[in-house]
């Protein structure tokens, strides 16, 4: 494991000697993590490695083993209210509910996170749903759900965005121009942590970091 | 906090105006509407929510009489009995639906993330639960009532009970279904968990009706359903918001 060059600003998310075990089998061991300002962070391994529970750990979903999961360098479980302020959770599952229009959905995930909920149709516009804001969210396709959910982050003011498989049942279009917004965010002094199987086509290479868990050795990152 | 300067520094001017709009809707009221008014909004769409549990409670109800015969006298002394037994089965059957579809769509993960204290959101969730369930059954048992031809004296307990009481049912099913979640069968595990601590309430309710149609004052049942009411309202969402914590880790 490589160290990182030292910042002035304590890391926004850091993780010491996380551990975690599922159904009986070691996921991983020891994992210390540093993820800074500005940092886009991908996590790679194959499937079943731990990557989706990595993410739940560091967004404070589940609870680790062993190890602690610190927000500027405080320990996540006693700044909870802050830290979930500061976060923007993106999961396998979208949270979308199939009752609800496109607005309506995107509306409500806005405001539970306490952000602007007034110019949803613009938010919409961005992921591709302009026209569909009054189609009930049932009659709309996978990928469509994902980008009901995805159009949230246009309007996150969060830093720390956590994201399980962002991409999947996104066209080629859309992943391009998610890739340049989480370009535009590690610039305005956010991270995002996330898992791809894909190539990240315009993010450069020396831009991500990348963690690898693999159980068959051990955890790297660099 | 010096990473917000920072980043309302480089953005523009008009996007820092947006971030400082955005992050003030953080009042506990607001929450609370929104997640009513959303979980009011698909029951609303999704109708079966509100008629499964009402129907089943006219069906067990109208179903007695047939059973047992037109007797007055038999139906009115077991009357009360058969009303609260079917509504706490009707809530006991709309229970799952509670956390159960969040769960499954990922929406209870956005809750539990939420900047919001997830009582807060609980709380808002089973008040929504209770207008869908529990008030329609209040509206419908007088006229069920006479069907079982309730004691005249008795309506009011019976009402009192009942208003006083559902809540209660819902308050503590939405333990059970919090800490059963996460299980793909827990329907019977929510059966054996929420049915012991809806005894108290069975037999209080229905000895306030008992006494009512005698005459006598139920006010003593009452007090002891509204401490059960209270106590489960100012502590059944904390104990639900650990039981989701637990079932989604």
């Amino acid at each position: 494991m490589k160290t990182l060059p030292k910042q002035s600003l304590p890391p926004l998310i850091s993780a010491n000697n996380l551990t975690c075990i599922r159904e009986e089998r070691l996921l991983f061991d020891e994992l210390s993590i540093e993820i800074h300002a500005g940092d886009i962070v991908q996590v790679e391994g194959p499937n079943g490695s731990g990557k989706t529970s990595l993410l739940r750990i560091l967004s404070g979903l589940s609870q680790p083993y062993d190890g602690q999961v610190l927000y500027k360098a405080q320990a996540v479980n006693q700044c909870r209210e802050e830290f979930q302020q500061n976060l923007l959770y993106f999961g396998h599952l979208s949270g979308v509910k199939g009752e609800m229009t496109a607005e309506e959905n995107l509306a409500f995930n806005l405001a539970l996170h306490g952000n602007d909920a007034s110019k949803t149709s613009e938010y919409l516009a961005n992921v591709n749903l302009l026209g569909f804001e009054d189609s009930l969210a049932s009659h709309l396709s996978a990928g469509q759900h994902r980008r009901i959910a995805l159009a949230r982050l246009y309007q996150s003011d969060a830093p720390v965005w956590i994201l399980d498989e962002p991409f999947t049942a996104i066209d080629k279009q859309g992943v391009a121009s998610l890739e340049q917004l989480f370009i535009d965010h590690a610039s305005r002094g956010g991270c995002v942590i996330l898992t791809t199987h894909q190539d990240l086509i315009s993010i450069k290479p020396e831009q991500v970091k990348k963690i690898t868990l693999d159980y068959n050795s051990d955890c790297a990152f660099d | 906090m010096t990473l917000k300067a920072q980043s309302a520094e480089l953005t523009t001017t008009t996007t820092s105006t947006e971030h400082a709009k955005s992050s003030v809707r953080l009042s506990y009221r607001h929450a609370f509407m929104l997640v009513l008014k959303r979980d009011l909004t698909i029951a609303m769409r999704h109708k079966d929510d509100i008629i499964n549990p009402l129907l089943f409670f006219v069906i067990v109800i109208t179903l007695f009489p047939l059973g047992i015969g037109p007797e007055a006298q038999t139906l009115s002394r077991i009357a009360p009995g058969i009303i609260w037994v079917a509504a706490l089965l009707a809530t006991l059957l709309s229970l799952d639906r509670l956390f159960k579809s969040d769960h499954q769509d990922g929406s209870l993960e956005q809750m539990l993330l939420s900047p919001h204290p997830i009582f807060l959101l609980v709380l808002a969730k089973i008040l929504a639960h209770w207008i869908i369930t529990g008030l329609p059954l209040i509206l419908i048992a007088p006229l069920l009532a006479v069907l079982l031809h309730l004691n005249e004296q008795s309506y009011t307990a019976l009402l009192l009970t009942l208003l006083l009481g559902t809540p209660v049912l819902s308050l503590l099913g939405a333990i059970g279904v919090a800490l059963t979640v996460g299980i793909k069968k827990g329907g019977v595990l929510l059966s054996l968990l929420v049915l012991p601590l809806y005894i108290p309430v069975l037999i209080f309710a229905t000895s306030a009706i008992d006494t009512a149609a005698l005459g006598l004052p139920y006010s003593g049942q009452l007090a002891i359903i509204a401490a059960l009411f209270f106590g489960s309202l100012s502590l059944a969402p904390f104990a639900v918001g650990a039981a989701l914590k637990v079932s989604t880790n």
